[in-house]
């Protein structure tokens, strides 16, 4: 009860270093959250992806499209339940600083591929029957002002152009982590336009996503999509929708190693500023610990008090750095809805969090306690005065 | 214990500290008895290492040969550990900057040695409130070192010496930091200590008022007892 308070009394006893101390290690455990988060927000993608989709694509390159025709031939492969075309339309709404991802796909195959866009039945039936309807994220709904029925042009960079839908639907997330910040329109709108304007283009999809009965059956599935389409023009890779993501998340992964090597420099720098505060505090108290060993107390009494107080510290800082990050994860996922659809933080986060302020804490105290415990009695009575 | 039994037995003491390569004998070879309730003066100038004696007495510090027995214990055969108990039941301690802990009132600073023993809360209480009535200052237990003047701070410095009710109190530099008034008072203190309660008290001072208190007094110079 003694050490309690008297590790307590202490962590205050000078106000302004504690303040800036607990507020260091806060700002420090605030940013390896928001680092950490944002490093798993990069692996979203993977980890939210289906296990019973299959993306299909051109195997030379993404870049190169896949015939339409394709598309009865998947279907009839074994253990394929449904397929449908999807393109990366790449539209501009007013200026490119509203950025956000917008299709072209197959409005009944997409429903059926992706339970968990959420949709009213009024709304799908409205979305099947509107060639030019389309269909948009709640996020994104919010932050342009869309309503149902309203008219929303895009402007072609890959498909030239002014393109005009009309919103049919906005689609809620089944999950807190799906991304309601896309755009999703009728893929056949896209292509009777491209059949008048520019008919090279026609008849072609970027990717087929493909859905197969079980997931076991994934891999055979894919292999048989490939062999259907060997010796082709266009031939394919598929692939589950997880290592699709993958291979999109591969190609960020220098970006995501710096930002994972960053986070931990931020904790290491915490930790030498708080191992100097915790120094400089055991350095000004030495007379007062070798009083307390003088009147009795044996080494590890004085050793638990300087360790204490520096767990103490740091748990404060990471206390107020966890509670701290809801927020500011908040304000990310507002003002950045465009980069970050959903930024949220999660327990492992929360968890590593922790840790790392009890890391902090603790090593923060190495050298203060092992200086404090080990100091001659007759030498830390002689720093008085 | 008997009044002109002895207490403490010094023989042969030897201590030398290290200064780089080089050994810098401090004591040699003090050999001298001092017996109980004798309220005991060290004086000699600075460096002549009476200081180094009164912390080999308290248990402090070790020496590098010979022996000091205090109450039938050897204490120069004792580890760390035992020591430091042997410490908290056997010495009350005195200082000169009153070493109290700052961020602990004056009630808690004399309860401190007491959170070794095994006595109830209550009966904590019943021994500081008691050792703060000896030192006059049951009206200030709540206040913290820093609310207190140097005088009232050594008063509590010796209220946590006693608290325990150790045979052997050891002060150094007792009066050192106080002024004339505070220092008498803390005199007067220790000898009501030594009168009324049997301490006894080994002072180090280089004060020489402080000195006639003492019943007896022994100089030290260059490491060597001078008055045998």
């Amino acid at each position: 009860m003694f050490m309690v308070k008297y590790i307590l009394r202490n962590a205050f006893r000078h106000k302004l270093r504690a303040l800036l101390t607990v507020t260091g290690v806060a700002i420090a455990i605030l940013a390896f959250g928001l680092l950490r988060t944002l490093v798993g927000l990069w692996y979203l993608g993977v980890e939210s992806s289906s296990s019973t989709r299959l993306v299909a694509r051109n195997a030379i390159s993404l870049v190169f499209s896949l015939p339409i025709s394709y598309k009865e031939r998947i279907r009839q492969i074994p253990g394929v339940t449904k397929a449908g075309a999807m393109s990366w339309f790449g539209g501009i709404y007013i200026s490119e600083k509203n950025f956000f991802p917008n299709f072209a796909i197959e409005p009944q195959a997409f429903l059926d591929l992706y339970p968990e866009f959420l949709l009213s039945p009024e709304e799908q039936k409205g979305f099947l029957l509107d060639r030019q309807g389309a269909v948009v994220g709640r996020k994104l709904a919010a932050k342009q002002g869309w309503k149902l029925g309203d008219r929303v042009i895009l402007k072609g960079t890959i498909y030239p152009g002014q393109w005009d839908f009309v919103i049919r639907g906005i689609y809620r997330g089944a999950q807190r982590s799906t991304d309601e910040t896309q755009f999703f329109f009728n893929w056949d709108y896209l292509n009777e336009t491209l059949r008048r304007t520019i008919p090279r283009r026609a008849d072609q999809t970027g990717i087929y996503i493909i859905g197969v009965s079980k997931p076991e059956k994934a891999a055979e599935v894919a292999q048989a999509i490939d062999l259907t389409f060997k010796n082709s023009l266009a031939e394919t890779m598929t692939e589950t929708e997880k290592a699709f993501q993958l291979s999109f998340v591969s190609m960020t992964e220098a970006i995501m190693i710096a930002i994972k090597i960053v986070s931990y420099v931020v904790i290491v720098i915490i930790m030498v500023v708080a191992a100097n505060t915790m120094a400089m505090t055991a350095r000004e108290r030495i007379a007062e610990y070798a009083t307390l060993k003088t009147l009795g107390f044996q080494w590890y009494h004085v050793a638990g008090a300087v360790f204490g107080e520096s767990l103490f510290i740091a748990a404060l800082g990471g206390i107020a750095g966890i509670f701290g990050t809801f927020p500011a994860a908040g304000v990310i996922e507002t003002e950045l809805s465009q980069f970050f659809p959903s930024f949220q933080v999660t327990a492992t986060t929360i968890v590593l969090q922790m840790t790392a302020a009890v890391l902090v804490g603790t090593t923060a105290a190495i050298f203060p306690t092992w200086r404090a415990a080990t100091i001659r009695i007759a030498d830390g009575l002689r720093r008085i005065g | 214990m008997a009044a002109t039994s002895d207490i403490v037995t010094i023989r042969n003491v030897t201590k030398s500290y290290r200064r780089g390569n080089q050994l810098v004998p401090v004591l040699e070879d003090i050999s001298f008895d001092i017996h109980s309730g004798e309220f005991l003066a060290l004086m000699g100038p600075s460096g002549s290492g009476k200081s180094t004696l009164l912390n080999l007495i308290a248990g402090i510090d070790k020496v590098d040969s010979g022996s000091i027995i205090i109450g039938g214990c050897e204490i120069t055969t004792l580890n760390e550990t035992e020591l430091a108990g042997w410490r908290a039941v056997n010495v009350g301690f005195v200082f000169q900057f009153y070493n109290l802990i700052p961020v602990l009132t004056a009630y808690e600073n004399v309860e401190l040695p007491l959170l070794l023993t095994r006595l109830s809360r209550r009966e904590r209480r019943e021994h500081v409130e008691a050792a703060l009535e000896i030192v006059s200052l049951t009206d200030r237990m709540d206040h913290r070192p820093s609310q207190l003047s140097g005088g009232q701070q050594q008063r509590v410095a010796v209220a946590r010496a006693i608290v325990t009710d150790p045979a052997i109190l050891v002060a150094d530099e007792p009066t050192g930091d106080l002024d004339r008034v505070s220092a008498g008072e803390i005199l007067s203190l220790m000898d009501h200590l030594v009168q009324d309660f049997h301490k006894t008290i080994i002072m180090v001072t280089h004060d020489p008022r402080a000195a006639e208190k003492a019943h007896s007094i022994r100089h030290l110079e260059k490491g060597l007892l001078t008055d045998g």
